[in-house]
Parts: structure tokens; sequence; C-alpha cells
């Protein structure tokens, strides 16, 4: 069975803490990435390198943190959750601007988004704040545990980085929600939503921001402008068909009238050449990605292991969903990627990092007698 | 106590909340990926042939290949119209490094105008970034050298040709060719948007015009494949244009260089006709101009330097100048009396230098003074008397008058190939009466007979009528245009001559008689054109005219300008060769010539003699012209 822990019996496997499954499912994305945006950037093979060199990168960060045993780990949280409030915080008061918001903190030579961290710090935090409290977890401690994933979503949205802001938010609700969260406070909390919502609408958001919603809803209404994305990457797609025009053969993307086709509109390429039936095994692909993290959850041995695997395995979730939802036309156009596909390096790096600390999650197990 | 116990974890029991958790979390992700994939089910199943639609048409674009203009030469061969390339100064801004600096730079090797720098600035907002945008048309060898030295460093700099209407021939061919010119926006509602969506120039006047639709072609279309910005990609498929059809004209360039030159410094204009066929052998209207400066626009300064010129160069006298005929319509008056039973030659009338009517003491006065004494028809011809006609004028009376002189196409448009002409004035009862809204007098009947009073007729109608004449009333449509040749077929559809009427024929004695009396005209030592039969080689038969200027017709713009400095009445001539077998008909007028006989005729014959000589009857012909 592919969800069966096979780990065990691959001793070379079992001493890098990796897991097999799972490192396979990464390992053929990585390859279909590959693939699909050597066509992306028109078979410019520079580009293709950077990107092999990004990949390998990761894989290289996902075997460093699948060596971390997960105690070690939960020592580390809160210095982690600290450092990366403080560097936020800079961000906001002298980080580097580009593409209209400040996401960047320069040091030295380095250029770093404190926020990537933040994708992993915060579900740590809100799961290493709840392993200690007895679950599911009452009004007080989740009020704090929201506060945590809170304060430091506020602090990206405030970048501005809608679509970072949330898949933060979206980690630290994961976590409440495999702690157990009680059905009326989710239903309060759905109810809330709506109040809330106009609320950001009319306080929260960036003129840009509100186009983009507006855009969404129709894109039709500004056929040049921001709705120009949506409409040419739904043609993309529905131009497809069943079988795709054929890898190198997308003439939405070839011939340029599909933007940011090899970052976050990517999916729209893919969808383009490889029709129906590519997204069929590409979504199949993420889909056993996904149950293995859920799969390495329900075997994790303490709160805190479980709390996180599970949220990082629905965050993974999310990226796809929200990524391929914007493209075909289902969700406002936030910048999300497209994981392990689309071009670009540090949210890869994260994911990465987060797929290693399953890995450590699943390996660093003791032996216990059930 | 409670409170302590449900601070306790319970390993067991979370580790059972979890799972009911993760069976949450996978469904939700079974749900969510399910949503994403009936999403792209919709998009790429049942949607699909929508996008597919947009995405083709996204990328393929039809564009239009205009075709090449139809080429016009002369009846031997000689080019009239042509395509040459010209060569334009044209810059891609997306190349160029620093726009300012290279219209500096540029300012600074060859001549830009102000006009043109205004016009680059606005096409170039309107343009796509890697398309030309012309800054100068028509550069000449040395402007064209003076770039191309400088190219290396003026990036984004192109020296394009393509082609361009040229007249070689100028102002010789002018008013009979015509000329092409960019398309106005009246022009565009009228033409065929689809066939036209690649031209730039329409014929505007004169063959150029009237065969536009030989001439233009038709149009070719390319399907192309285009990326986001509009640059090419490839050429998906292709039909070419079909070039327009090349014309050969019944002008003879030679005879129309005789015929200008023969006009010296005069102002007027020469029509000369194969009575045969009709074909138009030359139309000269003098001063002309050179319809090379029409082509790509032609500088308004320029324009309104020849529109208010007083010899007015640009107006076509041949085709739209309406003189009184004078004298000229005598041989036709003469020949209804004859025809009509009202004279013979036989009969004579008394001239004493005047006539009156009954009851009215008016004089109307002969050109000679003295009077020509006892005199019939044939001598009235020779020696134009005025006297002779006003009685006959009297007998035939308006109505007959005008329906004969309508026979031979007075007060008619010829139909002519060649368009845009005037019709004249023939003068009736019944036209008085609509557009004068008075009755007819007879003291009009006199001077209608002598070409005066109502009477206009342009140089054109008078050729043509004077061919029905010397063919004995068979009378032609006047054709410009000779042969029509599909390019690249070297195979030449010639147009056929049309037989317009055949007037009716009482006796052809009559029709002898009047040639006899005209060609005494040329060839009796009184005859008002005998200075020209010095050395004729051929019997030719004419009539002079003049007309009093102060009678010019209708052209009220025309008038004004002339007759306050201008009183010298106009000399007209008709003519046709050789008298027993005519080849050529011509009709000319000399505006403010003064003397028919001393300043039109000469004109006339150094035509005739060069057809004649440059077309001498060979057996062949003898046979057609028999047929």
């Amino acid at each position: 069975m592919l969800l069966s822990d096979v780990s065990s019996s691959h001793g070379l496997f079992r001493r890098l803490h990796l897991d097999p499954p799972l490192l396979g499912g990464l390992l053929l994305l990585a390859a279909v990435g590959l693939v699909i945006l050597f066509s992306a950037v028109s078979q410019d093979e520079a580009q293709l390198w950077r990107q092999v060199t990004r990949l390998a990168v990761s894989f290289g960060v996902m075997l460093l943190f699948a060596q971390i045993a997960p105690d070690t780990l939960l020592r580390w949280t809160h210095w982690i959750f600290a450092i990366g409030l403080i560097m936020l915080v800079a961000v906001l008061l002298f980080g580097d601007t580009g593409k209209g918001a400040q996401r960047w903190l320069r040091l030295g030579s380095i250029r770093f988004q404190p926020s990537e961290l933040m994708k992993l710090a915060v579900p740590m935090m809100v799961a290493w704040y709840l392993a200690e409290k007895p679950l599911p977890p009452r009004l007080g401690h989740l009020a704090i545990a929201t506060l945590i994933a809170l304060v430091p979503t506020l602090l990206i949205a405030r970048q501005p980085d809608l679509g970072t802001a949330l898949l933060i938010a979206t980690s630290g609700i994961f976590v409440l929600l495999f702690a157990g969260l009680q059905w009326r406070v989710i239903g309060s909390a759905a109810l809330l939503a709506i109040p809330a919502s106009w609320l950001l609408w009319t306080f929260g958001m960036h003129d840009y921001q509100r186009r983009r919603v507006l855009t969404f809803i129709n894109p039709e209404n500004d056929p040049l402008g921001a709705g120009y994305h949506i409409i040419q990457s739904k043609i993309a797609i529905g131009s497809g068909g069943t079988y795709g025009k054929g890898w190198l053969n997308g003439t939405q993307s070839h011939l340029e009238f599909l933007p940011e086709r090899h970052t976050d509109f990517i999916f729209a390429v893919f969808g383009e050449e490889f029709g129906f039936m590519g997204i069929v095994l590409l979504l199949s692909l993420y889909l056993f990605i996904v149950l293995r993290g859920l799969y390495i959850a329900t075997q994790a041995q303490d709160s805190f292991s479980r709390l996180l695997a599970g949220a990082l395995s629905m965050t993974f979730l999310i990226y796809i969903f929200v990524n391929i939802g914007m493209v075909s036309g289902l969700l406002p156009v936030v910048g999300v990627p497209l994981p392990l596909i689309s071009f670009g390096g540090s949210s890869m790096v994260t994911l990465m990092a987060g797929f290693g600390i399953l890995m450590s999650i699943h390996t660093h197990r003791k032996l216990l007698k059930d | 106590m409670r409170r302590r116990v449900t601070l306790l974890k319970n390993p067991s029991r979370e580790r059972q909340l979890f799972q009911v958790r993760a069976i949450i979390a996978l469904l939700l992700t079974l749900l969510l990926l399910l949503i994403l994939l009936g999403r792209l089910f919709y998009l790429q199943r049942l949607q699909h042939d929508h996008y597919i639609t947009l995405s083709t048409n996204n990328r393929v674009s039809v564009q239009p290949l205009a075709p090449t203009r139809g080429l016009i030469y002369d009846r031997n061969g000689v080019i009239l119209a042509q395509n040459i390339p010209t060569y334009s100064l044209e810059l891609v801004r997306e190349r160029v490094e620093e726009m300012e600096w290279t219209l500096e730079e540029i300012g600074k090797l060859i001549q830009v105008e102000e006009d043109d720098l205004n016009r680059f600035r606005r096409e170039l907002q309107r343009r796509r970034r890697f398309e030309a945008v012309p800054l100068r048309f028509r550069l000449d060898d040395k402007e064209v050298a003076l770039i191309a030295v400088n190219l290396h460093r003026l990036p984004g700099v192109e020296i394009n040709s393509s082609l361009t209407r040229h007249y070689p021939q100028g102002e010789l061919t002018a008013h009979t060719v015509g000329y092409v010119g960019r398309i106005n926006e009246n022009e565009l509602t009228s033409l065929d948007p689809t066939n036209y969506a690649a031209t730039h120039y329409v014929g505007k006047i004169g063959v150029e015009r009237s065969y536009e639709g030989l001439l233009h072609g038709e149009i070719g279309h390319q399907q192309v494949e285009t990326n986001a910005r509009g640059r090419v990609q490839r050429i998906l498929e292709r039909t070419p244009p079909r070039p327009g059809k090349n014309l050969y004209l019944n002008i003879d360039t030679a005879l129309q260089r005789v015929a200008h030159q023969a006009f010296g410094e005069e102002r007027g204009a020469l029509v000369a006709i194969e009575p045969q066929s009709g074909a138009i052998l030359s139309l000269v209207s003098v001063p002309g101009y050179d319809p090379n400066i029409f082509v790509n626009g032609v500088p308004l300064s320029t324009y309104e330097k020849l529109s208010t010129d007083r010899d007015q160069p640009l107006f076509n006298r041949a085709l739209r100048g309406q003189y009184p005929p004078g004298s000229t319509i005598k041989p036709f008056i003469g020949l209804a009396g004859l025809e009509l039973n009202q004279i013979t030659t036989l009969d004579s009338v008394s001239c004493k230098g005047w006539f009156s009517l009954k009851n009215d003491d008016h004089r109307y006065r002969d050109w000679k003074k003295i009077g020509h004494g006892e005199i019939g028809l044939t001598r009235a011809i020779v020696e134009s008397c005025d006297v002779f006609f006003y009685e006959l004028s009297l007998k035939l009376g308006i109505d007959q008058i005008s329906t004969f002189l309508a026979q031979f196409g007075f007060g008619a448009k010829t139909g002519s190939d060649l368009g845009g002409e005037a019709s004249g004035l023939l003068p009736s009862r019944e036209w008085k009466r609509r557009v004068r809204k008075e009755p007819w007098f007879p003291g009009e009947t006199l001077i209608t007979s002598i070409g005066q009073g109502f009477n206009l007729a342009t140089p054109l109608q008078l050729g043509s009528a004077t061919a029905t004449l010397a063919l004995r009333g068979r009378h032609m449509r006047p054709l410009v245009v000779r042969e029509i040749e599909e390019p690249g077929s070297e195979q030449r559809t010639p147009l056929p001559p049309t037989l317009l009427a055949q007037l009716p024929v009482v006796d052809e004695g009559n029709w002898w008689r009047i040639e006899r009396a005209m060609a005494k005209v040329v060839h009796d030592p009184n005859g008002t054109a005998r200075g020209i039969s010095h050395g004729l080689g051929y019997q030719m038969a004419g009539k002079t005219g003049t007309s009093q200027v102060f009678t010019l017709g209708q052209d009220a713009e025309y008038e004004a300008e002339e007759l306050a400095k201008r009183l010298r009445d106009h000399a007209l001539f008709i003519a046709f060769a050789p008298v027993d077998k005519p080849r050529i008909a011509v009709a000319l007028i000399v505006e403010n010539g003064g003397s028919g006989g001393a300043v039109a005729a000469p004109i006339a014959r150094q035509v005739i003699d060069r057809y004649l000589q440059d077309n001498p009857v060979t057996e062949e012909r003898k046979t057609d012209v028999a047929k």
C-alpha cells in the first residue's frame, strides 16, 4: 500500500531520516515542474538550470530539516517565532520595496523574506502552545493561540502580501482545527467572518487589492488591465481541452498572451499543453503528497508533531487550491505560487523545509509498545 | 475538582480526536480537489469550443496585401503611368535609443519639415513599438546616400522602399491620364472597404479615375500568427493579390507632344479623333501641370498657386471648357439646310454686311462690314459669311436646327470613357422655356446659326461632331483606352469601338458638298484657312471660327477672371483629313487667340501632318478602313 510505512525496510533512507513515498512524490513533482517550466520559459535553458539549482538547494534544506528531531524543534520554536516576529517589524520599518510592497530584509548582500520563515514558525508556535494544553482547547487558550497566528498575519498583510498572510493564517487555523476546535466555535467564527470581511474591505485593503477582488468578480470589466491575467489564463486552460495542445505547443504561452506564465500562472501553461488528462494526473500527484502528509500526522507520537504535521500538509493543499483556483478564475488573484512548479526560490525553500519537518516527524519515532 | 481534571492531558483521547480531525481533513482535501477538477472540467471540456475560438482569435490575424496598380501605356507602348520604388525614412521606436537626439541628428543630415515632424509624432503614438513609422517620404538619391552612411550610428533608423505612382510624361499627359492621390475621407465611404483595405492611393482624375476598377486589381490576404504584442511570428496562409490590368491608350504621345509645342505659350485645348473607331488620338489642354506632385499630397502653397493661377492649369479645357463654337457650327447648319431640303447649293442670298428681321431695326452684322455680295452655300462656308446663315436659319427654324445638331452630339456628353466632361449647351425652344422661363425670340435663331448666343460646346464635343461629319454620319463613341492587358500575359483585349448612332443620310451628295466646301476653306485662295495650305501634301477639310469672349459661357469663375483682361476673341478650328478617306478629325480652340484661320488652323495642320506622316496608309489599313 502506498500509504503504509515502508521506511523501516530501507536502511539508507532511515539513516538519512527520509520518507521514501513522500520523497518519491516530491521528486516526481519537481520533474514534472521542470518539464512544464522548460516550455513556460520558451526553452530558455539558463532559466531551467537556475530552477534546477533552486530545487537542489530546496531538497538540501529538506534533508537538513529531516535531521532535526521534533524534540529539538520544539525547544527552538519560541526562539524562531520571536526572531521571525522581530524581523517582520523590521521589514515594516526599513525593508526593501519590490513590486509596490515591502517584503524584503537586507542583511549585507543577502535579501531575505521574513514572511517565509513565519510560514513555518506560526504553525510551530501554535502547535507548541496548544500541545501543552489539554485538547480540545479551552476558549482562553484558543484566544492566545489565535493571537499567535494573527499578529504575524496582520504584519504581513501590512507589507502588503495578501497571499502569504492568507497562507500563514490558514496554517494557524489548521493547527486549531486539528487540535479539536469545537464546532460551535467554528460556526460562530464563520458567522463573524461576514462583518469582518466587510470591515476588511472598507478599512483593511489597499486599492489594488480591492481592484483584484472586483476584477475577479467580473474580469471582462477590465479586459486589458487587471482582468487581462484571468481572461488570458482561462483562455489558455480552456483551449487546452481534454488532451492539451502538446508540450511546447501552447499558443497562449509561447505567443506571450499569458502573463506571469513561468511564475504564478504556470498552471495555465500546464493546462493548455497537457489538457484535462494531464491535470487529473497532476492533481493525483498532489493528492498523494497531501495524503502522505496526513498519514504521517496520524502516525506521529506527540501532540506537537501531530498538529504540526497536519497543519503543514493542509497548508500545502491550500497552496494548490489557491493557486489553481485563481488561475482558473475561481478565486481572486493573490500571489501564491504553484508549489514546486512555479519558477522562484524562497517559497520553495520554505515548503521543502516543511516537508523536511514531516520526514523528521516520521523517522524520529521511538518504538513504543502499543 | 472538575476543573483540575479537564486540565489534565488525556493522550489517548487526544489521539482519537486527532484521528477524527484527520479524516475530516482528508474529506476537505478531496472536496477542494474535486472543486478544482470540476472547474477545470467546465473550462476544458464544456467550454472548450468557446476558449479554442478565443485562443485562435488571439493569435491569428488577417493582413490585407495591396495589389500592384496596373500600368498605363500609349498606343505605341510608351509608358505613361508606372510604379517606381521611392525611398522613405522610417524609425522603429523600440530600437531607437534616444528619440529626440535621433530626430535632431537626422535634421542635420536632411531637411525635415515641421509638418513631417508633427505627423511623425502623432503616428508614433498610435503605432506599436516595433512598427516602422515614416518620417520623410520621397528621399532623393543624395538624401538616401547621406542617411545610409550614417545608419551605423543611428540605431532604429531605416530606409524603406515602396512603390509610388509616377508619370514620366508629366505635363504632357496630365489632362488625359490624370493622377492618383492618397485616399481621402469622402472616398473612404464610397470605395469597397474590403478591396481597398491595403490600398493608399486611388485615381483622382482622368483615366486613373475612370478606369480605377480595372487598374486597382484585387486585394490579397495573408493569415499570420502574431504574439501578444502584435509582432508577426509566421505566415499561416497566403492569397496573393491580383495586380490591376495594364491599359493601352489610344493617345499617341508623339502627337500629344507636337500639339503641345504647337500651342506654344497660348492657352487652349485640342482633341484629335480617329473617326472610324472614335479613338482619341490626342487630347491636349494647355497650360498643363505636373501630375506627380499630387501623388503623395501636394503642399498647400503649391496647390493654392496652381488653383488660383489665372491661366488655370488644373482646368481640363478639352473636357470641361465650354465655348461658343462660333463659325465652326456653319458646316453643320449648311448640311441641315441641304438635307432638310431648305436650300440647294445653287441658291444664293445677297449679303450687304448686315441683316435685320422684319419689323425690327436691329442689325445683325456680318464679320465683313462691306458684305460678301451674292453668295451661295459653298462660298458662305469658305468665306464664313454670316448673313447667308442668318437667312438659312430663318428657313430652318430653331426646332429643326436643334434637332439636327443634337444628332452630332451637341448639347450632350459624348459618353467618352474618360469621364468628367461637361455637356455643353444646345439651345432650343423647350430649353429656353424650361430654364430661362422665356419664349424663344427669332433673333436668337440667327445667332445660334453662327455658333454664338446660348450655344456652348466642349472641344471634345466639337472633335466628335467633326469626326461624325467626316464619316458621313457614323457617330462613334470617343474612346481613350484602346486595349486592356492582363498583367504578365502579353494578351491584350481591345476595347471594341462603339457606334453610338448612324445619322440618317438623305443624300450622300449633300455631305460631299459640305466636305468640298470645307476643303475649300483650306485650299481655296479665298478660304479663311488658306494660310495653312502651303505645301500641304493631302486634302484637308476645315472650318475656322472665332467666338466672342463676352458671351463666354456659364462658368462664372472662369469668366470673372478672364473677361476684364482678355477681351480678344477665341480662335477655333475644326478639320479632318484626308478629305476622301478621313483618318483624323481635329477640333481645337486657342483662348483669346483672335483669328481661327491665322492662329488655330496652323496648330491643326501640324498635328494632322504629324499623324498622317507617322501612320501612312498600308494595304492592310486600307482594307481596315474599307470595312
